[in-house]
């Protein structure tokens, strides 16, 4: 990577190539996300950039009921991954009222437009 | 803790009011806000001119103090126009009453007003903005619809872990209700059901409708002096005996626990100024921007055990008649909730340790809990207040 611009920028760059990166401090060795200057953990400038395993599990849920005109119903959940760190994302390949918490899923990354976005597919196993 | 031990009851609410309550087309958010706090210094029997502390927040103008001072012709020694989303106008407690201990200022007026619900500038207007003067990268992407998603979010994990139901939820609702029935200055006083409620519009689940505050016009002021000054002005002073403000998140991805707010900490640290603990609070005011809140509150500041809850709302303990008195004045569900409610909070507490309750007074009322919340459950902060007696 370049120092030449922010973390924000990077991470975003690596998803708009397909790449899903998070980081992990060398200072504390936990791992960080969304993508931080330094380690809210330890304070710790020393970020690596990871690529994560991609399982994760559901860890809250919810379904936004739209009208059709305004995109319909959509999940939105938060996922635990298996490296410790939570995101919001979306269970793509369930209907939206189908989610459940500790719903095994993959992340993928979907580039639309050029631009990289992180969403998740429920796995067999279902929910634990 | 042992300077601010020295702070407790060291100032006193001496004036109140409210303005606008539901709908006030033609109004904009500064006259809401100026009704309210010529009042609340009336109120307090005060002039404009004693006011020389200031106090306010805005959910749009980022630089809002500056148009509240000119408009309202202060020259204040003391400004905090700190913005924590709703829980604001009750963090604004402790730093004024150091300001008014230290010598700073002697009258200090907390105001806000806001036209949320005829206002021409919409909510959707407003959100389009703030995603570009506010951005959560990591979360908009999503759509989810905030700040109802993240409060659905919360409600949905404490349900998995603590067989919490949409009907306990709704319980929340109907005592809320049920206590707007008893308050004219209510919004919404139309008898309200558990299975109303249940049966309402799904918003963002387990989140329906009736599940989610008001949107409504209004403002809301109260003036702060010390407990020394309050003893010559007209109306009964109520004591500030403890204060406190905790964050520890801002996005609701970003909290480690959705099922445990700041509020174990704001409420802890205001507990310990005031020298008390939960059993000694005679009536509550928590900020119910959606039902799953009151369930959090209730736990996280003690009024009952992490997980229970949903049983303690369902047993009617809070509704009227019940042993723990909540959101008296019908709350941000059913009351009044202009975009930001934590000032009516801490206004209906202070009105029910004066004894100006009416139909909704709390007999014997000498203690009282104010709590505020802000953005996604982002901000918390927690006053304690009493009357001469808890001195
Ligand atoms: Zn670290």
């Amino acid at each position: 990577m370049t120092e030449s611009q922010g973390v924000e920028a990077f991470h975003q760059l690596e998803l708009n190539t397909g790449r899903f990166l998070i980081q992990r401090c060398t200072g504390c060795g936990k791992h960080v996300y969304y993508p931080r200057e330094a380690c809210p953990h330890c304070d710790s400038t020393s970020l690596d950039w990871i690529s994560p395993k991609g399982g994760g599990t559901v860890y809250a849920v919810t379904t936004v009921r739209r009208k059709p005109a305004e995109g319909g119903d959509i999940n939105v959940s938060l996922v635990d991954l298996d490296e410790g760190v939570r995101l919001m994302g979306r269970i793509d390949n369930l209907a939206p009222g189908a989610v459940s918490i500790g719903q095994r899923v993959n992340a993928r990354v979907q580039v639309k437009d050029g631009k990289g976005l992180v969403l998740f597919d429920a796995v067999d196993g279902g929910a634990l | 803790m042992s300077t601010l031990r020295g702070l407790r009851g060291s100032a006193a609410i001496v004036g109140v009011a409210t303005f606008g309550n539901g709908l006030s087309p033609g109004f904009t958010d500064m006259e809401l806000l100026a009704r309210s706090a010529h009042a609340a210094v009336e109120d307090a029997g005060l002039r404009m001119s004693d006011i020389d502390g200031l106090c306010t927040a805005s959910g749009g103008a980022s630089m809002w103090p500056l148009p509240v001072i000119e408009y309202l012709g202060l020259n204040p020694r003391y400004i905090d126009g700190t913005m924590l989303g709703g829980s604001s106008f009750i963090a604004h407690l402790l730093p004024a009453m150091q300001a008014i201990r230290s010598g700073q200022c002697s009258a200090v007026l907390v105001c806000y007003g806001s036209a949320q619900r005829t206002s021409t500038v919409g909510r959707r207007e407003m959100g389009q903005l703030r995603r570009f003067v506010d951005p959560q990268p990591y979360e908009y992407p999503y759509e989810p619809m905030l700040p109802a998603s993240a409060y659905a979010l919360a409600a949905s994990r404490h349900m998995h872990e603590f067989g919490t139901t949409r009907e306990q939820l709704a319980d929340v609702a109907v005592a809320a209700r049920a206590w707007a029935r008893l308050n004219p200055d209510a919004f919404m006083r139309a008898p309200l059901t558990r299975e109303d409620v249940l049966k309402s519009r799904m918003v963002s689940e387990p989140l329906s409708v009736r599940d989610c505050c008001l949107v409504t016009d209004g403002g809301g002021a109260y003036v702060l002096v010390s407990a020394e000054r309050a003893k010559s002005l007209p109306k009964k002073p109520v004591y500030v005996l403890g204060n406190a403000t905790a964050v520890w998140n801002r996005q609701i991805s970003s909290m480690r626990d959705l099922t445990a707010t700041s509020a174990k900490q704001s409420g802890a640290d205001a507990f310990a100024m005031a020298g008390m603990k939960p059993s000694d609070i005679d009536v509550l005011e928590l900020y119910d921007a959606f039902t799953i809140n009151t369930i959090l509150f209730l736990e996280d500041l003690g009024f009952c055990p992490k997980g229970e809850g949903g049983p303690f709302v369902e047993s009617g303990m809070i509704a009227p008649g019940g042993k723990l008195p909540v959101n008296t004045n019908g709350g941000g569900l059913s009351c009044t909730h202009p975009g930001m409610y934590g000032i009516f909070a801490l206004i209906e507490a202070v009105r029910q340790l004066r004894g100006e309750g009416g139909d909704r007074q709390v007999i014997g009322a000498m203690t009282a809990l104010a709590h505020g919340n802000g953005s996604t459950l982002s901000s918390q902060s927690t006053a304690i207040l009493g009357t001469a007696e808890t001195l």
